[in-house]
């Protein structure tokens, strides 16, 4: 599983987050020990208010880790502070974050979504948007390319917000409830996709999620409960029985 | 890919309507500029209307537009004498109020001996004065026409020519009559005790033979400064050059009414200021779950202060251009003159671009206050 390569993607040591102090402190995560290896698709579960979103965060360099260390592909990017001062030039080029609200942008069309990304990181534009329209019509909703994303089903949008996080190509992918919205059949090509980025692209997929349907489809299984890893189990076979 | 635009697209009648409303705030703010520039104009127009170099008046006056000035009337012929001037006209003014179909009409008569200096600078309809009695040319503002009569201080006047555009300072428009006739009307208008005053000097024919000023040119090669010096040495009598002429009435006249306009157009643009800062900070609120959704995917400050910055400008550039389309449209309807330099536009567009500039400054800042996070909610 960890396949070439000698480092994890993801190490996370003693992380926790804490909002607030003294009386209205909520430990949202305390001291996770995780380490993610290029290639593997890995489910987060847990019960609502568990910190699954907030680990997710903390991965994505998008919410300040309170204790701990963080190193992505190598690198430490949290210990006491932020040590990359680009943290947003870091998501945009290694993290793809398919956030559980979808969080397209209004005022863009479907493909101009997707092809933002690309054209942020640098990309010709014709490129931004042959890739966008490629990975739109894997999705199966290339034909609603020129649609405002008001206009979309809560499936579309949820595929155009999985087209968007995977446009770069990241090496690290996290998805919040990703296939919530989609029904057996869409969930399964959501989750052969992911799969097929883990392993096309080394990278590392961790995806939150209640959905039974897709429990199967997970190379290892977190359990988060009141901000701790509880469990874990490499097979989701071994969790339920 | 251009967010700015794209943005606007999308919330394109809420920004035209807000850009409209901003052009006609930008529209007052440039009427205001025209209205001064209009009153200059106005102003020296009279002052120009002779086309003279120097100005004799009463001495120890600035007259005749800033201050009252009398004259004898044989003052033109020993202005006449003086070496170097080749032209001279003897001129009063006086301001009257006449009743004309029924109407109040204020009026700003100026006398003049036909055949020299001081008539009508150009005659749009009919002729310039010919008879020396009891005819005038009138402005086209006063309402007259050619043919026309009408009864001016028991007199009555036959308009045989009109011109365009000649207003006093006060924007009254302008009537041309002789000289005697204008000297006959501020005898029997001015005030009794003046009247009786003025009866105990040389009399002639009722009116006394007083001027305002005389106006002069001088010959090519002379010296103005020269003929103004040997003008002052004449017993009672100040002199100055045309420049000095303009520079006092822009300061005695003009210059009120520019530190109100000025103070106006001031306000005005603070409050436009105030105005698009405020605008710009409302569309930047309306736009916060996106901004973080932008530092979510890893969106550059650059981009997003890119943004703000080029809708601000939009904003500015579109409610100028309205602002400016409709005053430029609307200026002759105004009951003064405006005058629309392309200089005053420009520097307006320009004080526009800045004041979008700063106003984007809170907006901006608001925007890279931002934490991405907050886009993750519901
Ligand atoms: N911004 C925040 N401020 C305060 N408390 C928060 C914030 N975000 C999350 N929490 C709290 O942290 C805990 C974990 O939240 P979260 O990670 O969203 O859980 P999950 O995604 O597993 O439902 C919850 O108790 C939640 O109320
Ligand atoms: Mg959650």
């Amino acid at each position: 599983m960890t396949g070439d390569n000698p480092r994890p993607l993801v190490e996370c040591r003693g992380l926790a987050k804490h909002y607030g102090e003294g009386e209205t402190r909520v430990d949202a995560l305390r001291t996770v020990d995780l380490d993610l290896w290029p290639g593997e698709v890995v489910g987060l579960l847990g019960p609502s208010g568990s910190g699954k979103t907030t680990l997710l965060n903390l991965i994505g360099c998008i919410v300040e880790p309170s204790a701990g260390t963080l190193r992505l592909d190598g690198e430490t990017v949290w210990e006491g502070k932020w040590l990359r001062p680009d943290l947003r030039r870091l998501r945009l080029e290694k993290v793809g974050f398919i956030f559980q609200f979808h969080n397209l942008l209004p005022f863009l069309d479907v493909s101009e979504n997707v092809a933002l990304v690309l054209d942020m990181a640098g990309a010709a534009t014709t490129d931004a948007f042959a890739r966008a329209h490629e990975l739109l019509d894997y999705l199966e909703v290339g034909h609603r390319k020129a649609a405002k994303p008001s206009s979309l089903s809560g499936g579309e949008a949820q595929r155009v917000a999985i087209a968007r996080a995977l446009a770069n190509r990241p090496r690290i992918i996290l998805a919040d409830e990703p296939t919530a919205a989609l029904d057996g059949e869409r969930a399964g090509i959501v989750m052969d996709l992911l799969r097929k980025v883990a392993v096309e692209q080394s990278a590392t997929v961790v995806v939150v999620t209640h959905d039974e349907k897709i429990l199967g489809r997970f190379d290892r299984l977190f359990h988060l409960r009141d901000g701790r890893i509880e469990d874990m189990a490499s097979r989701p076979g071994d969790l339920t029985g | 890919m251009n967010l700015a635009l794209r943005d606007i697209r999308h919330h394109l009648g809420r920004f035209l309507l807000t850009a409209v409303g901003l052009g006609l705030l930008l529209g007052v703010v440039l009427s205001m500029i025209g209205i001064y520039r209009g009153l200059v104009a106005d102003a020296l127009g009279l002052v120009r209307a002779p086309a003279a170099e120097v100005w004799v008046v009463e001495t120890g006056t600035r007259g005749p537009f800033a201050e009252g000035s009398r004259i004898p009337g044989d003052t033109r012929e020993s202005i006449a004498r003086l070496a170097g001037v080749t032209e001279t006209g003897s001129m009063t003014f006086q301001s009257l109020e006449a009743t004309h179909r029924d109407r109040k009409l204020r009026l700003q008569v100026v006398g003049y001996e036909p055949g020299r200096l001081g008539g009508p600078p150009a005659i749009a309809e009919g002729r310039g004065l010919a008879r020396s009695r009891f005819e005038i040319v009138a402005d086209v503002k006063t309402g007259l026409v050619v043919g026309e009569r009408i009864p001016l201080g028991g007199d009555v006047f036959t308009v045989v020519g009109t011109t365009r555009g000649a207003v006093s300072s006060g924007g009254d428009p302008v009537v041309w009559m002789a000289l005697r006739d204008s000297q006959v009307l501020q005898f029997r208008l001015s005030p009794a005790p003046a009247r009786r005053e003025a009866a105990r000097g040389p009399v002639a024919a009722g009116a006394p033979d007083t001027i305002n000023a005389v106006v002069a040119r001088v010959a090519p090669g002379a010296s103005v400064e020269a003929v103004v010096e040997a003008a002052k040495r004449w017993k009672h009598l100040a002199a100055m050059t045309q420049d000095d002429q303009e520079t006092i009435l822009t300061r005695s006249v003009v210059e009120k009414a520019r530190q109100q306009i000025g103070l106006f157009t001031t306000v005005l643009l603070t409050v436009s200021t105030v105005i698009i800062a405020l605008i710009i900070y409302t569309m930047t609120m309306d736009k916060i779950r996106e901004i973080a959704t932008l530092k979510l995917i890893g969106a550059p400050d650059g981009r997003i202060v890119g943004l703000i910055v080029q809708q601000a400008l939009a904003l500015g550039l579109i409610g100028f251009s309205v602002g400016a389309s409709l005053i430029a449209s609307a200026k002759d309807f105004f009951p003064r003159r405006v005058v629309m330099l392309p200089e005053d536009a420009a520097s307006l567009g320009l004080v526009v671009i800045v004041v979008c500039l700063v106003a984007s400054g809170l907006g901006v800042r608001l925007a890279l206050r931002v934490d991405p996070a907050t886009a993750l909610g519901g």
